[in-house]
């Protein structure tokens, strides 16, 4: 089966600057977690999204769209990147997403119901 | 005729679990083995004489009306295919009907973790775990809840729908211990809801008999798990004294409950359970409360009662679950054991119960037993607005009485 995974962060994510000696390890961290994906066969695809402060919202009532500054809700956890999995089932899918190196996270996991092959 | 309907209704709450478990596991599909498990004790329903081996007849029954709806699935899948090039529709595999020999006990358990999968919500795992492994009926647990039947049908509809679409699996986690806690959770959770209601039985079923009956099952297939054992002593210990918890509609208290009343074997068999646990010697919050209600159960007298290894036990219990509630009952036994005013002081230190009218209503009691009615009053007064149940509410009636002038 595949799997959503939506990383919801509690607080904003203060970026590491790539100077900053905690840099090269959290990096490694997903780093290792990612090869694990892949090596697992799991990987699909996934990303990490830029700050909330950036998202831009359309909102089509009856036909009609307005354009609006911010996410589509409003939320205490802020949707801060996805991953894409393949698993054999659900406690697969939430064994690996328990893995992520997060300290604080939420993560929300949802079966995919149809995702067209190209 | 009487027998035959008792013998069909021993078959769904003994047997339909075992055999439901091994269909789902061999077919890989819950909701066509619940299906045909129900097809078959319908047709078991309508028995005229109980088969030698009741168990191996609902298994053959159920087996061949899987088989049947598979055919009849494929059949219907040949004639979609033979115009799939009209829909275009992906071609499936014919289901694997090899059948290998399997562990019951192993399919029983798979089926108990999947209706109590942490997945599910709270009550979806006791709705489940009561109609798949329990065997009862939807209109079973909805009386016994007192919630209208199609919402509880609902509940499990929706409940196994998410294991299917969300792809919850039957096997066994790396993290078994975990997984049966939520099991024995779920299953506290239906003994008291049957303890709490068992004052006003009727043609209910009763869930404290049921909560037992899932327990032990539940302890034999983790053999080695001694909360499980912890748990059915606590519920054993509880069914025991359940005839002298009411006189006339009234709570009993237990220092006033008669206890030649109690069931002498029942306590025995707790007594069992509980050493069966303790021999395990991996303490837990369970095998902590079955000691507790062990030292109660086995008190000839209420005088008798151990109250010093009961504070200390209730001690043990907050230091493993901390909690305000546990807190209260440690300052009632510690008051039992020490006098009045040490308990009194225990309760001054309680935080959070304001709103909980046992904490009013055990404050008003050691304030009445160290001779200060005239605080006991209020505090009598507070817990009577906060009771709902009838039998506390005169029970607290009476102690307001007692102690106004």
């Amino acid at each position: 089966m595949e799997y959503m995974l939506f990383l919801g962060e509690a607080n904003p994510r203060e970026p590491i600057a790539p100077t900053d000696p905690a840099f090269g390890a959290y990096m490694a961290d997903w780093q290792a977690y990612n090869q694990k994906l892949i090596d697992g066969g799991h990987w699909i695809g996934g990303a990490q999204l830029q700050p909330i402060a950036t998202a831009t919202t359309i909102k089509r009532v009856a036909g009609e769209d307005t354009i609006v500054d911010g996410p589509f809700a409003e939320t205490k956890e802020q949707l801060g990147g996805y991953y894409l999995i393949e698993a054999k089932d659900l406690d697969e899918a939430l064994e690996l997403a328990a893995a992520m190196p997060f300290t604080d996270a939420v993560i929300e996991v949802r079966p995919i119901q149809y995702r067209p092959q190209p | 005729m009487l027998d035959l309907r008792e013998a069909a209704t021993r078959l769904a709450r003994e047997e339909s679990g075992h055999v439901l478990a091994l269909l789902a596991h061999r077919f890989g599909d819950l909701d066509l083995a619940d299906e045909c498990v129900q097809d078959a004790l319908v047709a078991a329903a309508a028995w005229t004489t109980v088969p030698a081996n009741p168990a191996g007849w609902l298994y053959t029954v159920a087996y061949n009306r899987a088989i049947d709806r598979l055919r009849r699935a494929a059949a219907e899948r040949r004639r979609l295919q033979a115009a799939s090039y009209l829909l275009a529709l992906p071609t499936e595999e014919e289901p694997d009907m090899v059948v290998e020999h399997s562990d019951v006990g192993d399919e029983h358990l798979r089926l108990v973790l999947l209706c109590c999968h942490p997945a599910l919500d709270r009550d979806a795992q006791v709705a489940l775990t009561l109609r798949l492994v329990g065997g009862l009926t939807t209109a079973e647990i909805a009386a016994a809840y007192l919630v209208p039947e199609p919402t509880l049908a609902q509940r499990i509809v929706r409940a196994k729908r998410k294991i299917r679409d969300a792809g919850i699996p039957l096997s066994i986690p790396a993290s078994l211990d975990e997984r049966v806690d939520t099991v024995l959770a779920v299953l506290y959770l239906i003994y008291n809801e049957g303890y709490l209601s068992r004052s006003s039985q009727g043609a209910r079923v009763d869930l404290v008999d049921e909560a037992i009956r899932l327990t032990s099952a539940v302890a034999s297939l983790v053999p080695g798990n001694a909360e499980a054992l912890g748990l059915l002593a606590l519920e054993l210990y509880g069914r025991a004294r359940t005839s002298s918890r009411f006189a006339g509609g009234e709570l009993v208290l237990l220092e006033h409950q008669d206890r030649t009343m109690w069931d002498a074997a029942g306590i025995e068999q707790a007594n069992r359970a509980l050493s069966a646990a303790l021999a395990l010697e991996v303490p837990g919050a369970f095998q902590l409360q079955a000691w507790i209600a062990s030292h109660h159960a086995n008190a000839r007298t209420a005088a008798e009662t151990d109250w010093s290894a009961i504070a200390s036990a209730y001690g043990q219990l907050l230091a493993l679950t901390p909690s305000p509630v546990v807190a209260l009952n440690r300052a009632v036994a510690v008051a039992m054991a020490d006098g009045a005013p040490a308990g009194l002081a225990l309760l001054d230190g309680i935080t959070g119960l304001d709103e909980y009218h046992l904490y009013w209503a055990a404050r008003g009691e050691l304030l009445a037993r160290s001779g200060d009615p005239d605080a006991a009053a209020p505090a009598f007064r507070r817990a009577r607005a906060l009771a709902t149940n009838p039998a506390e509410q005169r029970h607290l009636d009476r102690r307001i009485a007692a102690v106004s002038p």
